[in-house]
């Protein structure tokens, strides 16, 4: 048996597969519901009407797709330029520190000029976090996978330390917590009333900016290059290194926009328990939108779904909310192999 | 018969490979296999060693038939390869080489020596001279090529398959493989040779099998034929092959002098190299593969800058030699390896032509002109004949020769001053290459200096008006036109005038 690679796939073949694949996850997904005792249709159906049933749901879920949009901008940005970003999760929590420390009160700006301030410095932030290893990889070498990954475990025990020394918020009864935003660091809420906050506006321009960049753009041009074929991008006239050392910074700095907007969006202070992961999320979101920005965003509004669908699931049928993270995991890894089959066709000898 | 394939069909998605070919064998015969690139020569004798299956037919091996899609049971059958590409573990020495996989777990010493004597036995049967104690990495080609041979030898390969085995030899290796090939013939060996150059296959084989676009086209005993009938018989509606007559010498528009190239990039480097390219002229590099020819090709590319000796362009000393800096000064490349560097796969036509100008031509404030962009492409597209469905085909999709012509026409549309042409033809029909061919003439006859790098002599000697000869990253002396003949450029690559030429200094 072996692989042949597909010249030109037919349309059916790009579009069948996916969704074939998203099909069969949440086949695999109803037959795991059933063996915990749940009824498949009635756990589905509480999913859905546990993200979108309700006004408070659909925006429950816009919030939760947030910081998902963010890091899954950051690491498709790199992904395709072949900078295998897995420190998304440091980054944000970067982004997150920077905007705690201007926006505690040491800056005394108002808000027209302070969250600009905290978005510049956290942006710069983050992407200097990650340009550290792009440099070790294009210096010396070394393996960006390893140093980006490692980077995160540093820098969650980073803010641990701030959290209970420098950033410790005096009047927190002794939680590892920081002390509360200025009210002119939060980010406003799009509709008053409404418990849904810029974060989510900022999430969307990002990614039609990313978008806007990678089509119409040198820059754009430069990493898809360097990304697909970096010795012809080379041979080209391309600067290689410099490019993968912009892409660090963007990517970087996109991930350090999800700590921002949550903190400054959402929690209005930094706990060592902000992110549930979402660097690492962001990694699935953007393998599940085939690191396009646009379909980042569609993306990560689907797994923010699942996973708010799943938690209001899971109190009402009693079905464990594991069940989100093994229907992500499923359809991920079904998406990878239908993205193989798209590309190449099955030969038996 | 020793040997009976029977209607091997093979198809790779669309393309037919391999349509219905049949081809027999006798003892101590040798049938050469003739074709163009892309003909389907490499695939048939891959279905023979099994590493493909045929889709349609069989494969017979003194009356037994292989088992499709299996190496191993070809090898014991007694059918043995020699690829183009050697398969040898460098930091092996030569006998560990032959022996490896066959020898036993216990008693190794005492089968070492055994082993040793017979590989001393089978080098002198067959005249292949090689000491079975030497590191693979220290051989020369030439040397791992009999290497190759002897491996099969060992196994006792009764059928020997050698896949152009002269591409990677200077003319003197190639006779001298040419006398085992007949020592192996004497012993009752049968061979397939594969190959596209005539002379050879008129020198060595019994029997010609003429391959045109995956068909059998003809068999002829070489007795029976002429290099012109069987080159007609490999293409069919060839065009005129183009005419180059001496030009004088224009302005120097490229001088290196001494120049040598640091180790850090892996390959052979340059040193003390010392070398004119002139307006007007087509500056022909010869060598067997691997000499050197990289990294003078990344020089002058801009890949790679001299860290011993001067650059200049015309009368401009260069500083910060990159391949931005050359394009800048007008030279245009056309790299060795078109689908690794020449171009980018899963790019577009439009973004691969532009690929090079992308910052400058087709941008303004670092947004990119696609409009602009596209008619460029298009205007390659008729300008250059490259067939394809349109500017938004990707370019993986396009045939070898129209990705050729596309890196071409990206090159010559700058009117560059110098054009490095590395490899330009490799792996072209005749239509192509003559087309190329003619494309460079016409850019040196508007007086762009063309550095033309190939390890087809043949090549060479028919565009160039200057000669060197490249070995172990040395420079020889121009011969113009005319004035060395193979033999003599022969001599050079095999490292012999250098001696001379130390000694004389």
């Amino acid at each position: 048996m072996r692989l042949e690679p597909i010249s030109n796939p037919t349309l059916a073949r790009r579009v069948v597969p996916p969704a074939v694949a998203i099909a069969a996850s949440f086949l695999i997904a109803a037959l795991l519901a059933m063996i915990a005792g749940g009824n498949p249709f009635q756990v589905f159906g509480l999913i859905i009407q546990g993200a979108l049933g309700s006004k408070f749901a659909i925006l429950e879920t816009l919030n939760r797709a947030t910081p998902l949009i963010f890091t899954g901008l950051a690491v498709a940005v790199a992904f395709r330029a072949k900078l295998w970003n897995i420190g998304a999760e440091a980054q944000l929590y970067m982004g997150a520190v920077v905007t705690v420390v201007l926006g505690t009160g040491a800056v005394a700006w108002p808000a027209g000029l302070l969250l600009p301030l905290i978005v510049v410095v956290a942006v710069l932030a983050g992407g200097i976090l990650l340009l550290v290893p792009a440099v070790l990889k294009t210096r010396l070498g070394v393996d960006e996978v390893v140093t980006t990954l490692l980077f995160n475990f540093i820098f969650l025990l980073f803010v641990s330390y701030l959290l209970e020394g420098p950033l410790k918020d005096p009047m927190g009864m002794g939680w590892p917590k920081s002390a509360r935003l200025v009210s002119e660091a939060r980010l406003p809420r799009i509709v008053d009333g409404l418990r849904l906050h810029w974060g989510f506006g900022l999430a969307l321009i990002a990614a039609a900016a990313i978008w806007v960049i990678d089509r119409f753009t040198t820059l754009g041009f430069e990493m898809r290059a360097v990304g697909q074929n970096a010795e012809a991008a080379r041979f080209a006239g391309i600067p290689v290194n410099p490019v993968i050392l912009k892409t660090a910074l963007l990517s970087g700095g996109l991930a350090a926009m999800a700590g921002f907007s949550e903190v400054a969006g959402l929690k209005g202070s930094l706990t060592q328990d902000l992110s549930p992961g979402y660097g690492y999320t962001g990694i699935v979101v953007a393998m599940l939108a085939l690191l396009h920005p646009l379909g980042v965003v569609v993306a990560a509004l689907f797994v923010a779904a699942i996973f708010v669908g799943a938690d209001s699931m899971s109190r009402a049928a009693g079905v464990p909310t594991y069940l989100a993270d093994i229907m992500l995991a499923t359809a991920l890894l079904l998406t990878v192999l239908a993205i193989l089959i798209t590309k190449f066709r099955v030969r038996r000898d | 018969m020793v040997l009976r394939l029977s209607k091997i069909t093979k198809r790779f998605g669309k393309v037919v490979a391999n349509d219905a070919v049949s081809l027999d064998l006798a003892r101590g015969e040798v049938v050469a296999l003739l074709g163009e690139n892309g003909a389907g020569k490499t695939t048939l004798m891959n279905i023979l060693f099994g590493q493909y299956a045929a889709d349609e037919g069989f494969v017979e091996v003194f009356g037994h038939r292989l088992p499709p899609g299996s190496p191993r049971a070809a090898l014991e059958a007694g059918v043995g390869m020699v690829h183009q590409h050697f398969t040898l573990a460098e930091n092996l020495t030569v006998w560990e080489n032959i022996t490896l996989g066959t020898m036993p777990l216990f008693g190794r010493s005492l089968a070492a020596r055994g082993a040793k004597a017979r590989i001393r036995d089978l080098a002198a049967d067959f005249k292949l001279a090689v000491d079975p104690d030497a590191l693979v990495s220290d051989l020369t080609v030439g040397e791992r090529q009999r290497v190759e041979i002897l491996k099969a030898l060992y196994r006792d390969a009764r059928i020997l398959i050698l896949d152009e085995p002269t591409a990677v030899l200077t003319p003197q290796e190639a006779d001298g493989l040419f006398a085992t090939l007949r020592k192996a013939v004497e012993q009752g060996l049968s061979v397939v040779f594969i190959s596209h150059k005539l002379h050879e296959v008129m020198a060595i084989a019994d029997r010609v099998v003429v391959l045109r676009h995956g068909r059998l086209a003809a068999t002829r005993k070489t007795a029976e034929t002429t290099r012109e009938e069987l080159a007609s018989l490999m293409v069919i509606g060839a065009t005129q092959s183009p005419e180059f007559a001496t030009r004088p010498a224009g302005p120097a528009l490229m001088t290196l002098t001494g120049v040598g190239t640091g180790t850090d990039m892996g390959g052979v480097p340059l040193r003390d190299v010392t070398m004119t390219l002139h307006g007007g002229q087509i500056t022909g590099l010869a060598g067997v593969s691997g000499n050197g020819q990289a990294a003078l090709s990344d020089l002058v590319a801009g890949l790679l800058a001299p860290t011993a000796g001067q650059m200049q362009l015309a009368e401009v000393q260069v500083a910060n030699w990159s391949p931005r800096q050359a394009l800048a000064h007008g030279i245009a490349r056309i790299p060795e390896d078109r689908h690794k560097t020449g171009t980018i796969a899963d790019f577009d036509l439009t973004e691969n032509a532009m690929l090079e100008q992308y910052n400058t031509e087709f941008a303004h404030r670092g947004w990119i002109n696609w409009r602009k962009a596209r008619v460029h492409a298009e205007r390659l597209i008729d300008t250059y004949d490259i067939r394809c469905p349109g500017p938004d085909t990707r370019i993986r999709l396009l045939s070898g020769g129209n990705m050729q012509k596309l890196i071409l026409g990206r090159a010559l549309e700058t009117d560059p001053t110098i054009i490095l042409a590395n490899q330009p033809v490799r792996g072209l029909d005749i239509g192509a290459v003559n087309y190329v061919h003619t494309r460079l003439g016409e850019a040196r006859d508007r007086g762009a200096a063309v550095l033309l790098i190939s390890e087809d002599l043949d090549e060479i000697m028919k565009l160039s008006d200057v000669i060197h000869v490249i070995s172990e990253g040395r420079l020889s002396p121009g011969f113009a036109r005319g004035s060395i003949d193979a033999a003599g450029l022969g001599a050079w690559m095999a490292g012999d005038g250098f001696a001379e030429a130390t000694h004389a200094s």
